[in-house]
């Protein structure tokens, strides 16, 4: 099924109407899922007043973190074994956007803190600091393929670290899971989630649909990017070489 | 006719964008010498590093029917080794129970032989590399600029190395410049 | 496959580290005076000191380990020593754990062994619980070098790759670290890090030698 969309010539004109399509429909429901969240629905004092309204972009944020690297990581894996340029492409678009995103989701999640848990900073939430590491990883392994002096090494060594750090990621998580309930003290943001009033759920789930959809579009518009990129470099190169 | 003893059949490499070769086929059987010519940069370090099997192809395939030695402009020496203690590591290592000390004084090295690798010449460095070659009888023989920073004297010792190993039934593959010194049974320009 | 290259590759990265002249006593320096460092920045309350002591000389450990792995796999790199090793009958794999095991050996166990005299420095009791702290820092250092190992693999051709194996390898030390410093704690819920410590440490000796494999056919490429 993958080897499908492997071919960037396809890859290029479904992109060239989807990516626009995931702008169009991400707008709409960022759109309306901010204006929802940010205006129309009721504050909740319990989470503490207004501040409860970053949630809308924090929350998406975070399940994107989460989804980019496990994105990152299928790429990697697809282009280790099978060795389709777009996999690779791919891979290498969604590591920078996932590093922003990574770190959008911990300034929010910083702003909530301060007013909720009075302090910017709060070591003992193992959601910020999974959230962290992995904000490190990805600059990791943007810092190891900048290194490496071709694309196909880039691409290698890239491919190989994404995987380890995948394989390390749920220990992390449980390790840092461990570390936080020893020092928990009582955690003001009680957990989301299906308990969540439906007044809240839909501008969520409007929102996380909306910055997925943007993500995606992002990703595409990077590898169409790099596809181009690396086209232009293949033909400077035989023009060099005289043919 | 023999079986060749190791065959590459449309090796093509790629080097960031830059095309280095494409299509190489070459074959060596026993008693050939095959040796490969090119500008510098022309791609015959990584021709030979595909033959050995250390370097993937961006397309073609390599067959090896025996076992081979691997010589290369980068020695493998660590500086506090010495000539001596590097064969013996590498007789070790592959499980030969070879002669070191006698293979040290055939490679004219019995001098410098617990001389650290840092305080070495080239040559001498390189002879450590080459003596390798002996250390077990391998039938294929891959050397990247054998002669490098070899004297007259060296050099005549390694061409007289490459006839015996042709002679007994090897064969080599090297990537020479200039002037090789000895016939070859096929000459693989890139 | 055949046993000798491993055994050869791990006596070759042993008189290695002994030949740099100074052999462990460099990292061995480096891990102390990172640690001695501490006191005079956040001062000497006796208190203060018994506290931070053991998570202060868990992250001296991890540094050591980054600053003494930068050479484990660029120097074979550039002196051809990984062509030779990667064309031996072993898996390269078992190879690269003889030599990253070869060198906690040299550059990890002394730092474990001193810590001991560390740890009073920091003003904790003199009692057998730092010798079995020395225990929990060998197991950790052990995960902390085969992981650093897939750094220093993954940057082997990169120039002053140092800066890169530690942004590299941080990520992976997080689980060890973690445990490794609840093991010396005694509150409630952690009877379990020193099992959990051990098997972060299986975990590395089980995946970063392949990961390492794969990282030097890359660097030899």
């Amino acid at each position: 099924m993958f080897s499908w969309f492997a071919n960037p010539h396809r890859f290029l004109s479904l992109s060239n109407w989807l990516a626009p399509a995931c702008y169009a429909g991400g707008l709409i429901l960022m759109i309306w899922g901010m204006w929802q969240g940010l205006w129309v629905v009721p504050k909740d004092d319990y989470q503490g007043g207004d501040i409860m309204r970053v949630m809308f972009m924090h929350v998406p944020t975070a399940w994107l973190a989460m989804a980019s690297y496990s994105a990152l990581a299928v790429m990697s894996f697809i282009w280790f074994i099978w060795r389709h340029e777009v996999a690779d492409v791919a891979a290498k678009a969604i590591a920078p956007l996932g590093a922003v995103w990574t770190a959008i989701c911990l300034a929010t999640g910083s702003i909530w803190g301060k007013p909720t848990w009075g302090t910017w900073w709060q070591w003992d939430d193992a959601r910020m600091m999974s959230v962290l590491f992995m904000f490190f990883l990805f600059l990791g392994y943007m810092a190891l393929r900048a290194a490496m002096d071709t694309r196909q090494k880039a691409a290698r060594a890239g491919a190989i670290l994404a995987m380890v750090g995948a394989i390390n990621v749920p220990l992390i998580h449980y390790s840092v899971e461990m570390f936080t309930s020893l020092h928990q003290t009582a955690s003001v943001i009680t957990s989301s989630g299906p308990k969540m009033s439906a007044v809240y759920l839909w501008p969520l789930l409007s929102c996380a649909l909306g910055q997925s959809l943007l993500f995606a579009g992002l990703v595409q518009t990077q590898m169409r990017t790099e596809i181009r990129d690396r086209r232009t470099a293949k033909l400077r190169a035989q023009l060099m070489a005289g043919g | 006719m023999t079986e060749p003893l190791l065959t590459g059949t449309g090796l093509g490499m790629i080097r960031g964008e830059r095309v280095l070769f494409r299509d190489v086929s070459l074959e060596a059987r026993m008693h050939d010498t095959v040796i490969l010519r090119g500008a510098n940069g022309a791609g015959k370090t990584t021709l030979l590093r595909i033959l050995a099997g250390l370097t993937r192809p961006e397309s073609g395939a390599v067959t090896r029917s025996a076992p081979h030695h691997w010589v290369s402009h980068r020695e493998g020496l660590k500086p506090h080794e010495t000539p001596h203690e590097h064969l013996s590591l590498w007789a070790k290592a592959w499980g030969a129970t070879a002669n070191v000390d006698g293979i040290l004084k055939f490679m004219g090295l019995s001098r410098p032989a617990d001389v650290p690798a840092r305080h070495l010449s080239a040559g001498q460095r390189r002879r450590t590399a080459l003596a390798r070659l002996l250390l077990q009888p391998r039938s294929i023989w891959l050397l990247d600029e054998p002669f490098t920073a070899l004297d007259a004297e060296g050099r005549e010792l390694v061409l007289s190395l490459i006839e015996d190993h042709c002679r007994e039934g090897g064969c080599v593959v090297a990537a020479i410049h200039g002037e090789a010194g000895f016939g070859a049974a096929n000459e693989v320009t890139l | 496959m055949s046993a000798q290259p491993i055994f050869a590759a791990f006596r070759q990265a042993l008189a290695e580290a002994w030949a740099g002249g100074a052999g462990a006593l460099l990292p061995l320096g480096f891990f102390a005076g990172t640690a001695v460092l501490v006191p005079l920045g956040i001062g000497t309350d006796p208190a203060t000191l018994r506290a931070v002591g053991p998570g202060i000389l868990w992250v001296a450990l991890a540094l050591s380990s980054l600053v003494t792995l930068e050479r484990i796999f660029q120097a074979d790199t550039e002196d051809g020593a990984l062509d030779l090793w990667l064309q031996t009958e072993a898996p390269p794999s078992a190879i690269a754990a003889a030599k990253t095991l070869a060198h906690f050996l040299t550059a990890g166990l002394p730092l474990a062994l001193l810590s001991p005299l560390l740890a009073l420095m920091f003003q904790a009791q003199a009692s057998t619980g730092l010798l079995v702290n020395a225990a929990y820092y060998a197991v950790g250092g052990l995960a902390f070098y085969f992981w650093g190992g897939v750094g220093a693999a993954l940057s082997a051709t990169v120039r002053r790759g140092g800066l890169l194996i530690s942004l590299i390898a941080l990520p992976l030390y997080v689980p060890t670290a973690i445990f490794g410093a609840m093991a010396m704690t005694d509150a409630p819920g952690s009877q379990n890090a020193p099992l959990l410590l051990a098997a972060s440490a299986l975990f590395a000796l089980a995946v970063a030698p392949f990961a390492m494999a794969a990282a030097l056919r890359l660097a030899a490429d």
